[in-house]
């Protein structure tokens, strides 16, 4: 069971792929499909291993995605 | 359905922790794909929340760039000022309430060419002012031309052979000029920027963070060096943590070594503290505080 989530604002994303390529965990990659502006947003290919480190929100300079750990 | 799209279970009340600090109705920005400004920004905001500043007395002053965008994005007291002037904004606003925290975040273009006098002059006094400088390395807003910090050998608008002139060495000019805090990151960086930038929010004197960001659109796209991703593993290569290191051996190259680090943290008497002592010294009982003629 993943620790944390990400949450991606897909419309807000330009595809730079910096949230994909640091990661620390490998859970996301950029998808083949494009959003409303041309771009290919990431999408979460590795769900379960998510430590919601929050890097990816740290890094996206569009402030399109962020991470967090579940309350528990 | 949720505004995100995600196979995971989102809690219903998650939010971007960036998103009370910007002014969401004028996003999307206009910084370009693998720009790194919005990154640096993100930084600030945990910088923020992690210094437990008091929002209400803290202002961001920008001038004109790119980066000068961040004053119009950011949702706390801005000014968006003229170009090259930020230091001098930065300075009334400082004098004027002592008791505001006031960051400067600005481009190498605007701080160093339209601005460096205003730059070196607040460094010498010691303002206390936190300024936070996003290098791309040229006058990115206008076209790509040639900055003080562009590199030799590279390409740009107004050298289209290659730049011959020598380049500033923002570190050590900072630190030269009297900075008492000066550290050097890249947007590859960003838990220590956001660890530096929280530093200086909690430090007395002039502090100064240069943060070295892509230019995917002018600087890079011209050098043939990639996009955004592509500086960012080079960033990641060819930077090396070197605290303390002597800042005369920190200048930037083309495609070398970045030495990035915390350079000098030093203490000495700010502005207000010296002018406070001196008229104390001169006019005795006749000085009042700033704080108590303005009421603030």
């Amino acid at each position: 069971m993943a620790k944390g989530f990400v949450a991606v604002t897909v419309e807000r994303c330009k595809g730079c792929g910096f949230c994909v390529e640091f990661c620390p965990t490998k859970v996301l990659d950029l998808s083949s499909a494009f959003n409303s502006k041309g771009y290919h947003p990431p999408y979460v290919v590795a769900g379960e291993k998510c430590s919601g480190c929050d890097l990816c929100g740290m890094y996206c300079p569009d402030f399109a995605i962020f991470g967090a750990r579940y309350a528990r | 359905m949720s505004e995100f799209e995600c196979v995971m279970e989102i809690p219903e009340d998650a939010r971007n922790p960036v998103e009370p600090f910007l002014r969401m109705d004028r996003m999307p920005h206009i910084w370009c794909p693998g720009c790194g400004i919005g990154t640096t920004v993100n930084c600030f905001v945990r910088a923020l929340l992690s210094s437990k500043s008091d929002l209400d007395h803290v202002a961001i002053v920008s001038g004109i760039g790119c980066t000068g965008r961040v004053a119009g994005y950011a949702n706390l007291d801005s000014f968006h000022t003229t170009h090259g002037r930020a230091i001098p904004f930065a300075t009334g606003l400082k004098l004027a309430n002592p008791k505001l925290q006031v960051v400067v975040y600005s481009g190498d273009g605007d701080l160093f060419a339209i601005g460096g006098n205003h730059f070196i002059h607040a460094a010498r006094r010691n303002m206390d002012l936190k300024v936070i400088c996003v290098n791309n390395l040229t006058y990115a807003m206008t076209g790509g031309q040639t900055a003080p910090t562009t590199p030799g050998q590279v390409i740009s608008a107004t050298a289209p052979y290659g730049v011959f002139e020598p380049a500033f060495n923002l570190v050590q000019l900072a630190e030269a000029a009297g900075a008492a805090y000066v550290a050097r990151w890249t947007t590859y960086h960003v838990t220590q920027l956001a660890r530096s930038m929280g530093e200086v929010l909690n430090k007395k004197g002039f502090c100064f963070i240069e943060v070295l960001s892509p230019c995917p659109t002018l600087y890079q796209r011209r050098n043939k060096m990639g996009d955004g991703l592509d500086t960012m593993k080079y960033y990641k290569e060819a930077s090396k943590i070197r605290h303390g290191a002597p800042t005369g051996e920190c200048a930037l190259t083309k495609s070398g070594e970045i030495v990035v680090g915390k350079f000098v943290d030093r203490d000495r008497p700010d502005y207000l503290e010296l002018m406070r002592t001196q008229l104390h010294e001169s006019l005795g009982e006749r000085y009042a505080e700033p704080e108590a003629v303005c009421g603030l």
